[in-house]
């Protein structure tokens, strides 16, 4: 493995990522956006003119959650941001999917491609370098995101226990852990995608599908039909990590340097 | 340098089996330019391909500066330069950043020093800052000349180098290849500009699907056509003509207006007996020249005959 080529293909990927304003766009508004909403969401739910018994229609496991530590209105509070901060877990697969999905068949389509194969490039460098090229942007994005929020989440509530409920080590490890790991998921089925079609339209809207997911945990959590704990947090992690390797390990092997090569036109 | 033996490419889909290239053997020696000819779709760019390691081979086998293909692969990406048929940059990246990244890539000791020097080999210095975009067709298909010249590479393999460019662009890149050839690097030279591979190349194969003759491009004038030299005379007459066509090393003489046109094997050895003959026969001969047939009616003739 040569990480000089790596190093390269990086350099290029970025380049060129940071002269196309659509990408550019998706990184900053994207994590911009996902970091305002619980932000809003903390700023409106304040404690006052929030009833005692709100948590009387929180899901019984939130509610029991909170305990005795929080108010009713600081735990209904609680639920409410900590429900839109699953955003956070978006942020890591939706930036990759505009910067992958174009990797690949963006380079077919401009007719890069071919002189790229043509160097002695194995298709591992060429893949770690797109992979790491999208993952790092969306990670960083992700990560600053969620500083600009605790931040603003310090400045805006007067309450210590609903910062402490809010900047706990559950979404810690959701945000640091579950992030690139999404990420390295959200790039490698882009890539898989972006390897088989043609179109970089096409490979955009078929690795957006990656998403769907975490709007699924997002909608669970707001109707109660689960919880997000620690104990799941790490449980995510490690079958995001198992999918991560198996889609790596796929990526490679569906990248066929030939088909790409003379079958696409 | 590049040897094939039995080189076959299919594709196979659901419903076909295209055989681009049939059992291709063709051996190039080192230093030599050698012309791939044959009209669009008969697997030149597949073969190319094929020798770059780029795709493999169905069946047979290609040794390319001592390494075989589909199995030391890196090795030969290493020791060949390749321009694709487009040129195919980064056009949003500058001229020298495009060959940068490629410099690194063909694992270069000195990144800026070649990129400098082959930037000002090919006139593009000055715009080295520009985007790739923003060149004409011809600036970019030197920029890509120069990004497969960056590791020096003992093989080149140009596809359709001059296609698209105007004649100035097109000389240009002519007198670039001229002049890879004085510095003995081995070229394979795929193209359908016969006059182009008639100036450069020291043999040319024909090619569709498979190999249909390989030789120098006067050889394979003289093999279809013979070789014709032209008597310019003052008034030339049958009688001429035949006294000619008597002579036992002419194959054909035809009186034609004002000239006679003899076909001939050995024109240099010869041509001093039939002008011996002509003067004492009284015909005034203004001047003599060899009648040359382009490449082009060589290729034709083949591709005709291939096709019936």
């Amino acid at each position: 493995m040569d990480f000089e080529k790596i190093k390269t293909i990086i350099r290029k990927e970025w380049a060129e990522i940071f002269k196309n304003k659509m990408i550019i766009s998706s990184i900053i508004f994207m994590p911009l956006l996902m970091t305002a909403i619980p932000l809003v969401m903390l700023a409106t739910f304040q404690n006052e003119g929030i009833s005692e018994s709100a948590n009387s229609e929180l899901p019984a496991q939130f509610a029991a959650i909170c305990g005795s530590q929080l108010s009713g209105g600081a735990c209904f509070q609680v639920y409410m941001v900590s429900s839109f901060m699953i955003m956070f877990m978006i942020v890591p697969l939706f930036i990759p999917v505009n910067i992958a999905a174009y990797s690949i068949v963006g380079e077919k389509t401009s007719r890069t491609l071919e002189p790229l194969l043509a160097t002695p490039i194995t298709t591992a460098e060429l893949l770690i370098g797109k992979n790491l090229a999208a993952v790092i942007p969306a990670v960083l994005a992700t990560w600053l995101g969620f500083g600009i929020f605790a931040a603003g989440a310090f400045i805006i509530s007067r309450d210590p226990n609903v910062i402490g409920a809010l900047i706990n080590p559950m979404w810690l490890l959701a945000v640091i852990l579950i992030g690139p790991l999404s990420a390295i998921l959200s790039v490698n089925f882009s890539m898989i995608v972006s390897s088989r079609v043609n179109d970089p339209r096409v490979a955009e809207q078929i690795s957006a599908l990656v998403i769907l997911p975490v709007v699924g945990i997002f909608m669970g959590q707001m109707f109660g039909l689960f919880l997000l704990t620690q104990s799941l947090i790490l449980v995510a992690a490690v079958i995001i990590g198992i999918i991560d390797a198996f889609l790596v390990y796929l990526s490679i092997q569906l990248f066929e340097r030939e088909n790409i090569l003379s079958r696409w036109k | 340098m590049i040897q094939t033996e039995n080189l076959t490419k299919k594709f196979v889909t659901k419903e076909t089996t295209t055989v681009a290239v049939e059992n291709l053997n063709l051996e190039v020696a080192e230093g030599e330019v050698f012309g791939f000819l044959g009209p669009n779709g008969a697997g030149k760019t597949t073969t190319v391909r094929m020798l770059t390691s780029l795709i493999g081979p169905t069946s047979g086998k290609a040794v390319v500066n001592g390494f075989t293909t589909g199995k030391d692969d890196q090795e030969i990406r290493r020791c060949v330069g390749i321009l694709t048929e487009t040129p195919g940059m980064y056009d949003n990246l500058s001229a020298e950043f495009n060959l940068e990244i490629y410099a690194r890539l063909y694992e270069v000791k000195d990144v800026k020093g070649q990129v400098e020097k082959y930037l000002r080999m090919l006139g593009l210095w000055e715009r080295r800052q520009d985007e790739a975009g923003t060149f004409s067709k011809g600036m970019k298909q030197k920029l890509a000349i120069a990004r497969a010249m960056l590791h020096e590479p003992r093989i080149m393999f140009l596809d359709e180098p001059t296609s698209g460019l105007d004649p100035e662009a097109a000389r240009l890149v002519r007198d670039f290849i001229a002049e890879l050839r004085t510095q003995g690097r081995t070229i394979f030279l795929c193209t359908h500009n016969l006059d182009e591979a008639d100036r450069l190349c020291d043999r040319v194969g024909v090619f569709k699907s498979r190999l249909l003759v390989v030789d120098t491009p006067a050889n394979l004038r003289s093999q279809i056509f013979g070789r014709k030299v032209v008597f310019h005379l003052r008034s030339a007459t049958p009688e001429m003509a035949a006294q000619v066509q008597a002579l036992p090393f002419v194959r054909e003489a035809r009186a034609v207006e004002s000239k006679l046109v003899v076909t001939l094997e050995d024109p240099e050895t010869y041509n001093p007996q039939i002008i011996q003959l002509l003067v004492n026969s009284g015909a005034e001969i203004q001047f003599v020249g060899e009648l040359r047939h382009s490449l082009e009616d060589v290729y034709l003739q083949f591709i005709r005959k291939a096709a019936a």
